[in-house]
């Protein structure tokens, strides 16, 4: 297998603030990695860093065997990139935009097919403005890929998207997969990882926390089942003073994490004695979403899920 | 620098700058009612004459004569003689509770002559601002065409101006300067003003980041935005002087020699634009800093009033500005046709143009560092 992209040891300061800090890692041909962590964890940073839009502090950064910093107009031909928070010229329309786009790489495209890939033909002539949030970005998308390139870095795509959008953005991702390009994906939505990605790393504080396939990871960092009651959030202030297991409450859902399978019953006796009503009982095992939550909020101290990183799951 | 880039990139900015109107406003429209609104102003005001008391103390020599029967013939004014055994002119006139008044020196005829530097008194009373400017500006002028006759321009004779003089001269007349003057503010405008909000503006919108990751580089985009701005020029200057001819009678003619500043100026002023609004932190900033930039040089190049007309110093602070050697070269082109000083002030304008491009290119940045 080749090597699209290759980090080590990267670091990345912003003044006193460490925004990335040691991330090795390394992409292959042909895979989709999804890169997970709260707002500002680094994702961004990283991403720019690899794309030749930021210098680094230290460390090796290749990408296609090049340096983006430095070799970055010999590396753009070959990269499809969607910034964070993609922008572009108010008053130019999708159908301009990919002609203008095309023509600077020196390319002759049929911009109506690539608005039909990505599903925008509807808007071919409506002023960039004019465009809702999800038209935006799947023009952004369209931008990335007139050069047909090698590989694609998409800093949250569908963030803020409503789900038909954001639908139609992982088709073009999975239709990008099996043309055999590389797409290096920047998410906080776990589902978009665990639906996409061949391989997830979840980074916080500018540290890779986890690292591997979505089993790999619920299997190293997973905990057994998990007891789930739609309940009042006071039920796991009460199941907390009277078992020693993890409570977690979250959307009047109570969480209990089992040890063993007798704990299932010994829980349930208890959410009887409390009085506490509720409905829906289900067990389940670790999803990435637990172990996302478990591996981010351990190392907040507030144990908050580090604030507006919590704000992205659903 | 890729042709096929520039001109792609050309064509949307066209494109942008179309659509949302108001450059198109400020590069096209605007001088036009300049030009209207100054035209029309200034051409009623010289319909009256204005008496004005002329002490020859170069016993009426006929280089002397020669000077105010050039005055009598515009016809914006009455001449009157005073004789110069009455002394000071301005407490005779004080005295007689009259205005405005001239005095040839004695030498007058010689000095010019010689080509030693003359200087005219011109008497004016600051309160009556329409007349006072008239008056010297119509001396002004014919010094000017004096000047022009027996030096090729170069300055023999000056005036002095006594009493607060007001600003508002004309030379041939002020419709004919105005015509450059406007060329030259809607070359500095149109250009400053877009590229400071422009340039800020990518920045802020990451648009510029957008730019660099596709094979257009800086110098492309820069060149791009310029032709834009050249092509801008020399529309609004056909306008122009169209205007300032058709509706006032401007003596102002189109020469070749106009072209160096219609394309060296933009180039200079859109660097300048972009200079200052990559520089700036955000929108706000950028938008101070063109206005520290423009506003002075708009008013101070020689726009609205021939810089002869200024005080001394302020004619120095002219010297300084860019925008004066565009304006300078563009009277010398349209009105006196005079191919040595465009020469010096197209030279002038070109090494600007050229190092304010490069040092645009190089400190504005479209990737964060
Ligand atoms: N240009 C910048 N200057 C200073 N600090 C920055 C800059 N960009 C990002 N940061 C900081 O670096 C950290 C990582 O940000 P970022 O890479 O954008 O994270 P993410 O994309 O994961 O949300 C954050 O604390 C952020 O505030
Ligand atoms: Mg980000």
């Amino acid at each position: 297998m080749t090597e699209v992209i290759h980090l080590q040891k990267l670091v990345k300061d912003y003044g006193p603030l460490r925004a990335v800090d040691g991330i090795d890692l390394s992409v292959q041909k042909g895979e989709v990695f999804a890169f997970l962590g709260p707002n500002g964890a680094g994702k961004t940073t990283t991403v720019e860093i690899l794309e030749g839009l930021r210098p680094r502090t230290s460390g090796t950064v290749r990408v296609l065997g090049l340096d983006p910093w430095t070799e970055n107009k010999k590396l753009i031909h070959r990269l499809g990139v969607i910034p964070q928070d993609f922008k572009f010229f108010e008053k130019i329309h999708p159908r301009e935009a990919i002609t203008f786009y095309a023509g600077l790489f020196g390319k002759k495209v049929d911009a109506d097919s690539i608005l039909k890939q990505v599903q925008l033909e509807d808007k071919a002539t409506d002023w960039y403005e004019k465009l809702s949030g999800g038209q935006k970005q799947k023009m952004g998308l369209a931008l990335a890929l007139v050069n047909e390139p090698e590989l694609l870095f998409l800093d949250e795509p569908t963030t803020g998207l409503d789900p038909q959008a954001r639908r139609s953005i992982w088709e073009v991702i999975r239709s990008l997969k099996s043309e055999g390009r590389s797409v290096f994906l920047t998410t906080h939505y776990l589902e978009e990882a665990q639906l996409l990605a061949d391989r997830v790393c979840i980074i916080n504080h500018g540290k890779i926390a986890a690292l591997g396939t979505p089993e790999d990871i619920i299997q190293e960092h997973g905990k057994g089942e998990v007891l789930s009651l739609q309940a009042a959030p006071r039920l796991a202030e009460y199941l907390r003073t009277k078992v020693d297991l993890p409570v977690r409450s979250e959307n009047h859902t109570v969480d209990v994490e089992l040890s063993t399978n007798a704990d299932i019953l010994r829980v349930l006796n208890l959410v009887e004695q409390s009085g506490i009503p509720w409905t829906g009982v289900s067990t389940r095992r670790d999803t990435l979403e637990d172990v996302f939550i478990r591996l981010v909020g351990k190392t907040t101290e507030s144990g908050d899920l580090g604030g507006a990183g919590s704000g992205g799951l659903k | 620098m890729n042709p096929r880039r520039i001109f792609l990139n050309l064509s949307v900015f066209a494109k942008g700058y179309l659509r949302s109107r108001v450059g198109l406003f400020f590069a096209l429209v605007f001088p036009i009612i300049l030009i209207l609104l100054f035209g029309a102003i200034f051409s009623n005001s010289s319909s009256t004459t204005v008496d004005v008391y002329v002490q020859n103390q170069d016993h009426n020599s006929a280089m002397s004569l020669r000077f105010l029967e050039a005055i009598n013939s515009t016809k914006a004014i009455n001449l009157h003689f005073v004789s110069p055994s009455v002394g000071n002119l301005s407490k005779w006139l004080g005295a007689n509770d009259l205005s405005d008044g001239l005095v040839i020196p004695a030498g007058f005829q010689s000095d010019y002559y010689n080509k030693t530097p003359v200087v005219l008194t011109v008497i004016t009373n600051p309160e009556q601002t329409s007349t006072s400017g008239i008056v010297s500006g119509v001396v002004q002028g014919v010094a000017n065409q004096f000047n022009l006759q027996r030096a090729n321009g170069t300055q023999i004779l000056s005036i002095q101006p006594e009493n607060l003089p007001t600003l508002g001269g004309q030379s041939f007349q002020y419709i004919d300067y105005l015509v450059p003057g406007l060329i030259g503010f809607s070359i500095l405008t149109s250009p400053m003003f877009s590229m400071v909000n422009i340039s800020s503006e990518y920045k802020k919108e990451k648009l510029f980041r957008q730019l660099s990751l596709t094979p257009l580089t800086k110098a492309e985009w820069l060149t791009s935005t310029i032709i834009w701005y050249i092509l801008l020029t020399v529309i609004s200057t056909g306008i122009m002087v169209a205007v300032g001819q058709g509706a006032f009678g401007a003596k102002v003619t189109l020469s070749p020699l106009m072209l160096p500043f219609l394309i060296l100026g933009p180039i200079l002023f859109t660097s300048l634009g972009l200079l200052a609004g990559s520089v700036s932190k955000d929108p706000e900033t950028a938008a101070v800093i063109g206005n520290i930039i423009t506003f002075p040089m708009m008013f101070l190049s020689g726009t609205f009033f021939p810089v002869s007309l200024f005080p001394g110093w302020l004619a120095t602070v002219a010297h300084v500005l860019p925008l004066f050697y565009v304006i300078d070269g563009l009277n010398a082109a349209m009105l006196y046709g005079n191919v040595a000083v465009t020469l010096t002030d197209t030279a002038v304008v070109g090494v600007l143009a050229v190092i304010f491009f490069a040092a645009a290119v190089r400190v504005f940045q479209w990737r964060e560092t």
